[in-house]
């Protein structure tokens, strides 16, 4: 079996098997990344170009790995903020790249359906590393294997998805796949950062955190956009943390083995206490790890789909 | 030059339906009837099993000049017009500089005269450079030429401000027409708020944000007594207001185009820049109730609000696209289409593209009546075609209606008693 699409733009469109075949072939993978020696030739002489307008270390920084591991040439390819603004097309600057015979492009992009435009445009594969406040599939998908990896089974998983759901990537990714694996997913904040109509998505809607967390398996806190105070959804940092923010007696309404995930960079203090995110129950640099060796899985089935 | 179209199915909304000839001498229609006699020399038009109307009115256009030259001119603007059967149409001011003073008005007027296509009559800014804080020289612009106000595109936010327009467009009997949208509402949304824009992970633009401004305007018009037009309406909530404000005989009039009541949201998906307009392609309610509201009178009129990009524009990302898609040149067929559903009897689809906006904004146009301005569009209601942007008169080919197999087509087009559009040509 294999995928059968050029590109990765969205958990939305991939089947249970997809999803799992992902999974599998990430497991491969993980086990290299545990080697002394950590690469293997699957790649080689395959370009792969990390194609980031928008800042990112940790994302690039994996997929970099992940792709190097596999013996994959890299390269890294970050436009100016101000190449973003009008007049010049996403697609120029992709087809100049597609010129140089890029087999796979990553993009990272601040508008949601860039990377779905480039993908119409290029023969190369596409791969989303985050457009907007559409997806990051590729998080998703290592959220879900960090979730595999705990021994926990999706059918009947609950889930309590927390924070600014609306203008979350990461939050829309996996609650894509999550409803699709048949988990109950919860997604809890304040009413302004809950997106129109996401109950239609399949998840239920909370606005108290206590009442979300009640027997969830899994915690996923969202990163909070600092900035987005001042803009009427919500009045102070302080009051945020105090509504909705993770503390260690908050994880105690869990289940007792409940794993608290976060993609990074947390807040500290906001929307996560210090002690929740360095707990036991905290599987925040697993994600991390494990973020590599799915890249890696998806690098290499998008290789072969070629 | 005299012309006699013969043996067509006449529709003069409200006064005429039926076949009949209809003679033009020196501009002006001068008799309609059956078997009517011609002068020697008279151009003979063949209309048997064809529709003879009153050319179309579009109070709703964006030709770009000056400014945006690039996107549309008012000649290419206006050749578009009439391949659409649109014999006349009203420029929105957002040009560049904005229409917001009589030497722009008299420019456009020159450049249409120029043109020698469609008649053009501008709109002028409500506000000077439409930046919603002081009057325009609404009296000037009124004297130049300009047939209604607006601040299209740049909805005037100020209430106060707004309050004083209708007050002072009240000594030149001019229509206020405004964009309803609450821009704080609206915050830098580019598509309807909804399930779709929470999938699409785009911003939205709720509802209401439009909603909003309808009700202020139309409380507005009840201080002031002015002549209010909505443009572009296309909320359930928006057609419920104005029918209310309608049935407490409030002078409040109301447009709708034709991509309101035809698409929906849906069409973004794959984020489609086509499909990204201002106001948003809404859901299947939403157009269920412009229908509603065209069938039992509430929305006077079909505008098109034709807006064309250049097409590099529109390969932007979504989110940095620009709004609105061009509409002459299909107007007509999607029109059409709701007469087949049984919206609309053909004689109101007429009205509404032609006798309601005339009337709207005071314009002697929209009808055949003996001494009327011979503007005459002539249609086959039956021929199918397949709508191709490459065929254009427009300078832009952003339609969300590519590749749409369309029903009704324009034949004629004839201006001031001149043929200024046959299709058999343009095909040709």
């Amino acid at each position: 079996m294999s995928l059968k699409h050029k590109d990765l733009l969205s958990l939305a469109p991939l089947s249970v098997a997809e999803i799992r075949l992902i999974l599998e072939t990430a497991d491969s993978f993980k086990e290299v990344t545990g080697r002394e020696i950590k690469k293997v030739p699957a790649l080689r002489g395959r370009t792969v170009v990390n194609l980031f307008f928008e800042p990112s270390t940790r994302t690039r920084t994996s997929f970099e790995l992940a792709a190097k591991r596999l013996s994959a040439d890299v390269i890294n390819f970050s436009p100016s903020s101000s190449s973003v603004v009008k007049g010049e097309t996403l697609l120029d600057t992709a087809r100049n790249i597609e010129a140089m015979q890029a087999d796979i492009i990553v993009l990272r992009h601040p508008s949601a359906g860039a990377a779905e435009a480039l993908a119409r445009g290029v023969k190369s594969s596409v791969i989303n590393a985050g457009d907007g406040w559409h997806e990051h599939p590729t998080q998703g998908l290592l959220d879900l294997y960090t979730i595999r990896e705990r021994g926990l089974s999706f059918e009947g998983l609950k889930v309590a998805i927390v924070g600014d759901v609306a203008h979350s990537r990461v939050a829309r990714s996996n609650i894509h796949a999550l409803v699709k694996l048949g988990a109950e997913v919860r997604v809890v904040g304040p009413p302004t950062m809950m997106p129109a109509g996401v109950d239609k998505l399949g998840v239920r809607v909370y606005y108290h955190l206590d009442e979300a967390l009640r027997g969830v398996q899994v915690i996923m806190m969202l990163r909070l956009q600092l900035e987005r105070q001042g803009r009427a959804l919500f009045p102070t940092i302080r009051e945020y943390a105090r509504l909705y923010g993770l503390t260690a007696e908050r994880v105690k309404l869990a289940d007792p083995g409940v794993i608290v995930m976060h993609p990074g960079p947390i807040n500290r203090g906001v929307e996560i206490a210090p002690e929740v995110a360095d707990s036991l129950s905290s599987v925040i640099l697993d994600q991390v790890a494990n973020g590599v060796a799915v890249r890696m899985g998806i690098l290499y089935l998008m290789s072969g789909a070629n | 030059m005299a012309i006699h179209i013969v043996g067509g199915h006449v529709i003069d909304p409200g006064r005429f339906n039926g076949v009949a000839d209809v003679l033009i001498e020196e501009g002006r229609i001068v008799a309609v009837g059956p078997n009517l006699k011609a002068p020697a020399g008279a151009t003979k038009i063949d209309a048997k099993g064809r529709l003879v109307l009153p050319g179309f009115v579009d109070l709703h256009v964006h030709f770009r000049e000056p400014g945006f030259e690039y996107k549309e001119s008012i000649q290419s603007g206006a050749a578009a017009a009439v391949a659409g059967g649109f014999t006349s149409v009203c420029c929105m001011p957002n040009t560049n500089p904005v229409n917001d003073n009589q030497a722009i008005t008299e420019l456009m007027l020159e450049r249409a005269r120029a043109a020698g296509l469609a008649n053009v009559f501008p709109i002028g800014a409500i506000t000077k450079g439409s930046e919603g804080k002081e009057l325009a020289e609404i009296g000037d612009l009124r004297r130049a030429g300009c047939v209604a106000i607006s601040d299209d595109g740049k909805p005037v936010m100020n209430s106060l401000v707004m309050r004083r327009a209708m007050e002072y467009a009240l000594a030149f009997d001019v229509p206020v027409v405004d964009h309803c949208e609450d821009l704080h509402l609206a915050e830098g949304g580019c598509m309807n708020e909804g399930v779709i824009s929470t999938e699409l992970g785009l911003p939205g633009m709720p509802s209401a944000a439009e909603d909003v401004m309808v009700a202020r305007n139309v409380a507005l018009a009840e201080l002031t007594g002015a002549r209010l037009h909505l443009a572009h309406i296309s909320t359930e909530g928006s057609a419920r207001m104005v029918r209310e404000a309608k049935s407490r005989g409030l002078k409040v009039t109301a447009e709708a185009c034709p991509h309101h009541f035809t698409i929906t949201e849906e069409t973004v998906r794959g984020y489609n820049t086509y499909a990204k307009m201002n106001p948003p392609l809404r859901t299947w309610k939403d157009v269920q109730a412009i229908k509603d509201g065209l069938r039992d009178g509430t929305i006077d009129v079909i505008a098109t609000d034709h807006a064309p990009h250049a097409t590099q524009e529109k390969q932007l990302g979504f989110a940095e696209a620009p709004f609105g898609i061009v509409g002459l040149e299909t107007a007509l067929p999607l029109t059409l289409a709701l007469v087949e559903e049984g919206v609309l009897s053909l004689e109101a689809a007429v009205d509404k593209l032609s006798t309601a906006p005339a009337k709207v904004f005071g314009l002697a146009k929209g009808t055949l009546a003996v001494g009327a301005d011979a503007d005459v569009t002539i249609v086959d209601q039956q021929e199918q075609w397949e709508v191709d942007p490459a065929k254009f008169f427009s300078k832009s080919r952003n339609t969300p209606f590519a590749g749409w197999k369309v029903k009704g087509r324009v034949r004629t087009t004839i201006v001031g008693g001149r043929v200024v559009f046959e299709a058999s040509q343009a095909e040709g």
